[in-house]
Formats: structure tokens, C-alpha cells, sequence
């Protein structure tokens, strides 16, 4: 009886999880056993090749509820629009960012920074759609988010490990919209350990039978269905899914061989974790990385709020960026640093500041982008509500594309087969390199 | 740090005795009536309602014509039609349909136990009567009338509204009636549930007149009439003047602290030039655009607000768009694909209702039996279409399958939307149909677990078109997810502890474990190769729990068909 079992297996699932010798069930037996340290070492990184020769990737740090600009990158101590929040100097001249930021304020040359976003979406849901996006939220099409954009357009070629990853718990997490749910991110919910779902209940003869039949239970469900159950992509995804379960490249998730002088510049907080795990997935050739940070909505308290946000925020985009940049990596990637809108220049009455899309900031660096610049200013007495030197969402989303090197105007047909532009804006000329 | 609302949360030491207490009881009393063991206590269990209620429609004229219809389409294809599905396959897919879940083993047994002619159509009846139905159609239709987004609570309550929806679903109330109040309705987002449909559009405290208009056009006219927000539409003839006047008839509606109202002062402006371009003011620069509707102006109501001339003109009888439109919402409903995708812009009719038209067949039955829903559903469910098997000859090669699909010559394979999901893996866990009245503590330990799986699963909206493959992170929290293990682990509270220690012996245990997941019994080879699964593991509960996995992740679970 045992024999008919095995030769139940089907051919699709092979190798995935029978070969006894094979490195996969040695993974998969290590793996269930718990012996982590049975596992071997990484020896082959997708991202041999460094610098500006590599393949681009893109890097968003979601700054979700929307950061207040003036308790960040544009304050105004002093002035009506302040607030108690001080400033310090940075290493561009003449350019101040919040006192709460003084590691960030060594490493601001690695970035433009846009002081003059403006936005249609005051409300959280449809504002981190729009500035997602770069399109406004439309009851008929999904837009793509733009890290969806780059997995979708950037080639991955080796990569076991999902093209889109999303680290930390978003509330509304990006979306592959009109490119397929396939281009949804691949989401980690607590950054320093592996993915969820990634170990099979049982060990390594169980799950083998159990592949073996529902293998034949495929086949039967396929009598008299071919075609239609093999647009499915059932066996497809089954198998992409059963491939990630068992790759090496899963290694890049986990921290046991960072230093603990690495993890300590990163901070000890799950953004921290999930700013290393992010530059450790794009060391492994993921094309696009998105790390939220989330507790900027700040109605009340704003400026305890943004200061103990500061706390988690300062360290560990310094040390990425430092971390980037040591690595040869800076070149190859876009990095990303923005909310969905900024705050009022008005204090409320629970001294805390409401949602703001007019005039807000953001940090953009690495491949392709002019750093070491600011761009824009807004009111310090908070009258004018249109900064100088506007830059609509939708060019921003443009400006990001074209530094990944992605035909940004492109048509794309929906499912419906209605033609979409990745971008309908313009890039900033001033933010991009003359070479991109 | 949102997501940390959802994690474990510690109980009192105290409680847990209680818990336990309670937890007994339950298992008790569901032991009392338990399917597995006991057939015969199923028999003639077909309720009151379902008896009076049961109309047996496959005779009726709308169905024959239908059929006809469909049976000449077919021949001009060169298609035949599938074998007709057996009656569980069909039963399977009016739980999916129209209870969101599939049916637990109880209602199998139940419905195995009628025999006599015309079973299919009496479930029919008595799920239409239950409130599960009612609840998951007005979750389904929630989406397309009030969007997915969670809007702006200080104004906007989903819950109320999908409620309220459930109610008049529930109730059988003319679907015209419904829309209409939905259209004009004036007061307070939680004591007038119906305004939510107007205040989901509310950003700011104003309410988008473009956003309604556009609502109001896909979701009761069946057409992208805010593509002529932006230009003229591009197919159909939709000018962006028309969508201007359309969406001018929601300018008298405010937000106020008495709820949603309608200022007869408030007009209509149009400013392109400002950031707030499209957004109801009475001031600045711009034009004033009235109230207008893009065809049959005779239709308008008279007398009203602008809202309430509106909405009936939306509901007029001779306005075909909107009859046909409901039709092809509820035939994607059934069918899992809309009969014109996408389901929001199909094309114009014409001149006059046509015999070769599907949808002008639904959409003139509806209106000629009052705008019943429960018709409408009974009506598509009746057809031979729906009865069809999946499979098919053709459906080996390509082009075969092309054939097959544009002639609805076999039932369509579609994945089960997350709702479905949730709703079908909780069927397999439990033996018993989980029930609005289901034990407060079962419900949620369920709306906890559904939680979580959800955020991890991810919520498909429902308007993109087409149905999509499963993503790789779907496909592990099926295989590997806690939802998934707790639903396997075979434990006296779940279906697979209970198959494993109840049944009779490793046949009878497969058999039900293949009720419970594919709503079928093995045919004879998948026995001979699941069979060993169970006999040869070392114990029965292991053995079942592999073969519920095996069930729970292959393609004929989270595919309706």
C-alpha cells in the first residue's frame, strides 16, 4: 500500500517535495525540525552585480496617516504655522529639518527633498490611493500601486522570492489593481521573521502525500475541464508557492547573521527590523520594497506624537541609506520616504494638527534622482495654502518610474481591455539625473 | 500597528472555567443533533416554508424562452449543451450564490432526504427565506452601491446600510422602491440607513455629486457614464455634458446636523480651474448647470426635490436600463460571471425589448412580476444554463473552450469571492450550519478567526471584471494558515475530529469528509486514492486531517462550479 502512495505523486509537484537527497527536502526536513542553523548559507545573492550595472528596485517608506511637514523635513520655529517643534541644520546648506532628526540631517544629501506636494485626497483611504497611485480613486479601475508598477515592469530573473514585498501592517495596503492580483504585495506583518504561512502543519512524509493526492484530486477536477481549469492557475500558483516555502532565498528575511551593531543603528523596533529586512530583500534582487511606519495621524498630540514617531523614524532611515550607499546599492535603487498628505499648519484645540493635502514633503534618492536639493516651500504663517513651486502627485508618480528607467507613459489594457497610462504625469526634470 | 486591534487578547483567569462550561454545553447539544451519524433524522425536514414557497419555475415561459434562446445560440455555434450538474453540484451553487457559503453536511443530509420531484427548486425557496441569504446578497451588492472603501465614518455606516439592504432583500421589497429611497432619502446616517448610500460619497463634509452620478449610472443604468466626467465616452454616446446634468441633480443634497438634506437653494457649478474643481459650491467663478437627464426626459419626476424627480426616473417602467441592469448584476451573482462583463457597462438596448436579447427577457420578466428579486433569482437559477455541468468535451482544447464559454454551453469556472471563502471554510468546520442564532460565543471566536484570515487572505473587489487566479499568499494561508490548520486539526469541536471518530469505518469517513468540503461522494478512483491516506496513517484522526487538507486546497473548493 505504501508503494501505491507514492506513485499517486504526480509529476507536477516533483521535486518540490520528494527527491530524498535533493537540497528542497533538506530544507523542508531542517524547517520542520525547528534546526535553523541546519540550514546552509546564502550562496548565491541575485545581486552579485552592484552599483548603477544592477537592476533598478524601488524602495517606499509609508509614513502612514499622513507626517506633519513642520514637525519633519519642512519646520517653521517661530513662525504662526511652528508650532514648539525647533529645527536643526543639515548637511546641505542652508536646508533645516525638525530638531527630532538629527541622524537623518547627516545623510539629507543622499536625498532631493520635495517641500511642495499637493494633493486632491484629504482623506487617509483615498489619499494613499491618489499619492500611491498617482491617480485619483476610480470606481471603475484599480490603478497600480507604483511599487506594483515596478515589480510589474523591472525584470527578476532568478528570483524565487516575490517581486513586490510589503513590510509591516498597513491598514490599506498596496495594490497590483489592473496588473493582476499577482502584483499585490506580498505582505510581512511582523519584519525580522519570516513571512507567515511559509511552514507546512505537518512534517515532510505527511506533506507528501498530501501533495501526492491533492495532486489526483486536481487531475480528476481537470477531467472534462482542461482548458478552463488551466486558466485557473491553480497548479501555477500552487507550485510558485511551494517553491517559496523551500528557498534559500528566504534567508533574507531573517536577521540571525546581521551584527548586533548592524541591527543596533537600525533601532530595536519593528520599523528598524523592517528597514534591514527591506535592505537585505533588495540586496536579494526583490524589484520592489514598501515598508509602512504607521501612527502619524496625529488630531491630537501632535507634537509628543511626531516626536516619539522621530524615535523610530530617524535611526533606521539613516542607517538604510548608510547601509545602501556602503553596499553599492544606493545606485540601483529608488528610495521613497512620504504619507499620504501633511497637517495643518493650524493648531487644534487638542494641540494637535488635521489632515493637510496642500504643501506637504517628501524625501526622494538613490537611482536617478538629483539629490542634495530642495524643492518648494510652503507659508510659515500658514496663509497661503498653495506652496511655491507645486508638484502634483501624479508627476511625482512619473518622476519615480522614470528614475527606475520604466517607459512611465506606457499603455497597459486592463482586464476589460481599456487602455491605461502607468502614469498620466510628467517627471520633475530638476529631480531626475541628467542620465535617466 | 492597526493590525494589533486584531490580536489575541488576553482573557480573566476567572472566565476560563466558564468557557469551558459553556464550550461542553455546546458540544453537547451539537452532538445531539449531529449529521454524521444519523441520516434518517434528516428526513422530511424540509421546512413549512419551503413547501408553500416552492414554485417550481423551470416550466414557466420566461424560462423557456430563455432556454430556447440559449439552446439556438448553442446550435449556431456548433455547441452542445454540458450534461445536466447533479443536485448537489447545483445545491452547491445556490448556497455560494446566495448564502455565500457552501451548504454544511446538516443541509445535505436534509436535502438528500426530500425526494420527491422538484427538490432543487424547494431548497431554492428555503434558502431565499433565510436571512443568511438575504445578509450575504446585500454584502455582495453593498460593493457596487456603496463602494468598499470605509468612507468617512462621522457620516457614513456600512454596517447600517448593509443591514437595512438585507431587510428589504429579506423582505422581498420591489427592488424599485428600495432604489428609490436609496436615491432621495433625507435624514440621519444611523436612523435612515438608506442615506448612507448618499453620504458614502460625502469627503469633507461635502457631498460629490460626480461620485453619485457615477454610482447611480453604472450601478442602476448599467452604463460608465462618469467616463463622461473627464470626455466623452468612448464606446457609447455619452457626452460629458449629459454626466454634468446627471450629477446636477444631486446638488440640493447637504450634510446637516440633521442628517442629509435638500437645499432647494443649492445649485450645480462647474470650475475647472480651481483645485476643488468638480465639488457643489454657489460661489466663484463658473457655470451653473441644471438638472438633466440623458435620454427619456419625459420620465422625470415632477414636484420634488431634485433627488426625488431623480429617482424616479431612474425606477420609470419604461427605463429598460435599469431593469436590465439589476438582471445582469444577479446573473453574475449566479453564475459567478456577469452575462455582460464588465458588469457595469453593458450595451445600449434596443428600439424595443427584443426576444433575442437575454437581458431584455430577464428585464421585462422583473418589471412585469413588480421588480421581485426573489423572481429575478428563481427566474436565472431555473434556467437549463444554470443547471449545466462544468464540464464539457470541448473544454480540452482552447479553442473548444472558447466556444463552450461565449454560449454558456457549460457552467462557468469562477473563483469564490473572499466572502465565499470564509463562509465555505467555515462550513467545513463545522458539521452544523453556523447560524445567525448560532451560539454568541461561536460566532465570535468565528468573526475573530475571519478577521485575521482575511487581512492575510486580502479582500478581492468585486469590479475589476473577470474572475482572477489565486495569489501565492492566498495559496499559503490555504495550505498553511492557522484558519486553515484550526479547520483541519481533528479535535472534537471541528468536522474532521468528529468524521474520524464517528464514522462507521474509512469509506463512510471519506465519503462524509467529501460532503463536508466538495459538497459529493468520491467516485471510485479518487476513493482507491485517498483511501490509503486514511488507512495507513497512524491514527484516524491524522489520516482525516490530511485528506480535509488535501480537500481544502484543491481547485474544485475555491472554484465555484
Amino acid at each position: 500500500m505504501p508503494t501505491r502512495l507514492r506513485t499517486s505523486v504526480g509529476p507536477r509537484y516533483e521535486g518540490i517535495q520528494s527527491a530524498p537527497t535533493g537540497r528542497r527536502s533538506v530544507l523542508l526536513a531542517a524547517a520542520s525540525l525547528g534546526l535553523s542553523f541546519a540550514l546552509p548559507a546564502l550562496p548565491a545573492r541575485a545581486a552579485r552585480r552592484r552599483g548603477v550595472e544592477r537592476p533598478r528596485s524601488l524602495l517606499v517608506v509609508w509614513l502612514a496617516g499622513g507626517p506633519s511637514q513642520l514637525e519633519t523635513f519642512d519646520p517653521h520655529p517661530g513662525a504662526a504655522a511652528g508650532g514648539p517643534t525647533k529645527d536643526i541644520s543639515t548637511v546641505i546648506p542652508g536646508v533645516r529639518i525638525a530638531a527630532d532628526y538629527p541622524r537623518l540631517a547627516e545623510v539629507l544629501d543622499r536625498f532631493a527633498l520635495v517641500r511642495s506636494l499637493v494633493s486632491k485626497e484629504g482623506d487617509h483611504e483615498r489619499g494613499q490611493y491618489a499619492v500611491k497611485t498617482g491617480y485619483r480613486p476610480d470606481p471603475t479601475a484599480i490603478h497600480p500601486a507604483i511599487g506594483a508598477i515596478a515589480a510589474h515592469e523591472l525584470p527578476a530573473t532568478g528570483l524565487e522570492l516575490p517581486r513586490f514585498i510589503a513590510l509591516g501592517g498597513a491598514e490599506f495596503p498596496s495594490r497590483g489593481g489592473y496588473l493582476g492580483n499577482e502584483f499585490d504585495p506580498y505582505r510581512v506583518f511582523a519584519p525580522g521573521q519570516k513571512g507567515q504561512n511559509l511552514v507546512p502543519h505537518v512534517p515532510v512524509d505527511r506533506q507528501s502525500r498530501r501533495l501526492g493526492a491533492l495532486d489526483s484530486l486536481t487531475r480528476s477536477f481537470e477531467t472534462g475541464r482542461g482548458e478552463a481549469v488551466r486558466r485557473t492557475f491553480h497548479e501555477h500558483t500552487l507550485r510558485e508557492a511551494l517553491t517559496l516555502m523551500t528557498s534559500e532565498q528566504l534567508a533574507a528575511f531573517d536577521l540571525d547573521g546581521e551584527s548586533e551593531s548592524v541591527k543596533g543603528l537600525y533601532g530595536d523596533s519593528d520599523f528598524g527590523r523592517g528597514c534591514l529586512v527591506a535592505r537585505r530583500l533588495i540586496e536579494a534582487g526583490v524589484r520592489s520594497v514598501e515598508i509602512t511606519l504607521s501612527g502619524f495621524d496625529t488630531h491630537a498630540r501632535n507634537f509628543a506624537g511626531h516626536t516619539s514617531q522621530a524615535k523610530l523614524l530617524d535611526p533606521a532611515l539613516a542607517a538604510l541609506v548608510g547601509d545602501l550607499k556602503d553596499r553599492d546599492l544606493l545606485e540601483s535603487t529608488v528610495v521613497l520616504v512620504m504619507g499620504e498628505f501633511g497637517r495643518t499648519p493650524s493648531i487644534n484645540p487638542l494641540d494637535g494638527r488635521d489632515h493637510w493635502p496642500h504643501g506637504f514633503s517628501c524625501l526622494l534618492g538613490g537611482a536617478g534622482i538629483a539629490a542634495g536639493q530642495v524643492i518648494g516651500s510652503t507659508d510659515p504663517e500658514g496663509v497661503a495654502k498653495q506652496p511655491t513651486d507645486p508638484v502634483e502627485i501624479h508627476d511625482l508618480s512619473a518622476t519615480v518610474l522614470a528614475a527606475l528607467g520604466i517607459d512611465f507613459a506606457r499603455e497597459v489594457a486592463t482586464l476589460v481591455g481599456r487602455p491605461m497610462k502607468l502614469s498620466s504625469g510628467k517627471p520633475i526634470a530638476k529631480l531626475l539625473c541628467g542620465e535617466a | 500597528m492597526n493590525d494589533q486591534r486584531f490580536r489575541q487578547f488576553q482573557l480573566p483567569r476567572w472566565m476560563l472555567p466558564a468557557i469551558a462550561a459553556v464550550v461542553l454545553v455546546a458540544l453537547v447539544g451539537a452532538a445531539a443533533r449531529d449529521p454524521v451519524a444519523v441520516r434518517r433524522r434528516a428526513q422530511a425536514a424540509s421546512t413549512e416554508a419551503s413547501r408553500s414557497a416552492g414554485v417550481a419555475l423551470s416550466t414557466d415561459a420566461t424560462v423557456v424562452t430563455i432556454d430556447r434562446l440559449l439552446a439556438a445560440s448553442r446550435l449556431a455555434a456548433g455547441v452542445e449543451a454540458a450534461a445536466v450538474a447533479d443536485n448537489l453540484t447545483i445545491l452547491r451553487r445556490l448556497w455560494l450564490a446566495l448564502a455565500g457559503t457552501i451548504p454544511s453536511l446538516e443541509e445535505i443530509r436534509r436535502f438528500e432526504a426530500d425526494t420527491a420531484p422538484g427538490a432543487v427548486d424547494r431548497a431554492l425557496a428555503t434558502l431565499l427565506a433565510d436571512p443568511r441569504s438575504a445578509d450575504a446578497l446585500a454584502r455582495r451588492l453593498a460593493s457596487p452601491l456603496v463602494g468598499d472603501e470605509k468612507g468617512e465614518f462621522i457620516v457614513f455606516r456600512r454596517d447600517r446600510f448593509t443591514t437595512w439592504l438585507a431587510d428589504q432583500i429579506g423582505a422581498n421589497r420591489p427592488w424599485d422602491q428600495t432604489v428609490r429611497e436609496m436615491v432621495s432619502a433625507r435624514g440621519l446616517w444611523t436612523d435612515t440607513p438608506a442615506v448612507n448610500f448618499i453620504t458614502q460619497a460625502a469627503a469633507n463634509g461635502v457631498i460629490d455629486s460626480d461620485e453619485l452620478a457615477g454610482r447611480v449610472s453604472r450601478v442602476f443604468l448599467g452604463a460608465r457614464l462618469d467616463c463622461a466626467q473627464c470626455h466623452d465616452h468612448p464606446f457609447a454616446p455619452w457626452k460629458q455634458g449629459e454626466f454634468e446634468g446627471l450629477a446636477a441633480s444631486f446638488a440640493q443634497a447637504k450634510l446637516s446636523p440633521v442628517g442629509v438634506e435638500d437645499d432647494p437653494a443649492r445649485v450645480h457649478r462647474i470650475d475647472r480651474t480651481s483645485v476643488a474643481a468638480l465639488a457643489t459650491t454657489m460661489t466663484g467663478a463658473g457655470r451653473n448647470v441644471p438638472p438633466r437627464v440623458p435620454f427619456g426626459a419625459e420620465w422625470l419626476g415632477s414636484g420634488g426635490t431634485h433627488r426625488e424627480n431623480l429617482a424616479a426616473w431612474v425606477i420609470h417602467a419604461d427605463n429598460r436600463r435599469f431593469d436590465r441592469a439589476i438582471a445582469n448584476r444577479m446573473w453574475r451573482i449566479l453564475f459567478g460571471k456577469a452575462w455582460h462583463e464588465p458588469v457595469d457597462d453593458i450595451p445600449d438596448p434596443g428600439p424595443a425589448s427584443s426576444p433575442d436579447d437575454l437581458l431584455d427577457l430577464l428585464a421585462d420578466d422583473f418589471r412585469e412580476h413588480g421588480r421581485d428579486l426573489h423572481r429575478l433569482i428563481g427566474v436565472i437559477a431555473a434556467t437549463e444554463a444554470f443547471r449545466l455541468a462544468s464540464s464539457h468535451p470541448d473544454l480540452e482544447s482552447a479553442e473548444g473552450a472558447e466556444r463552450v464559454t461565449a454560449t454558456w454551453g457549460a457552467f462557468p469556472l469562477t473563483r469564490l469571492t473572499p466572502d465565499q471563502m470564509i463562509g465555505a471554510m467555515g462550513a467545513t468546520t463545522s458539521l452544523q450550519t453556523i447560524e445567525r442564532d448560532s451560539h454568541v460565543l461561536t460566532r465570535t471566536i468565528r468573526f475573530f478567526r475571519e478577521t485575521d484570515f482575511l487581512r492575510e487572505y486580502g479582500q478581492v473587489v468585486d469590479s475589476q471584471g473577470g474572475s482572477l487566479p489565486a495569489t501565492i499568499p492566498q495559496a499559503l494561508v490555504q495550505m498553511n494558515g492557522k484558519l486553515a490548520r484550526e479547520m483541519v486539526e481533528a479535535n472534537l469541536a471541528t468536522a474532521t475530529g468528529r468524521i474520524a471518530g464517528m464514522a462507521r469505518d474509512d469509506v463512510a469517513r471519506l465519503e462524509v469528509a467529501f460532503l463536508v468540503a466538495l459538497t459529493r461522494r468520491p467516485a471510485s478512483e479518487e476513493r482507491e486514492l485517498l483511501l490509503p491516506l486514511v488507512t495507513l496513517a497512524e491514527t484516524k484522526g491524522r489520516g482525516l486531517e490530511d485528506v480535509m487538507w488535501t480537500l481544502f486546497n484543491c481547485p474544485e473548493f475555491s472554484w465555484n462550479h
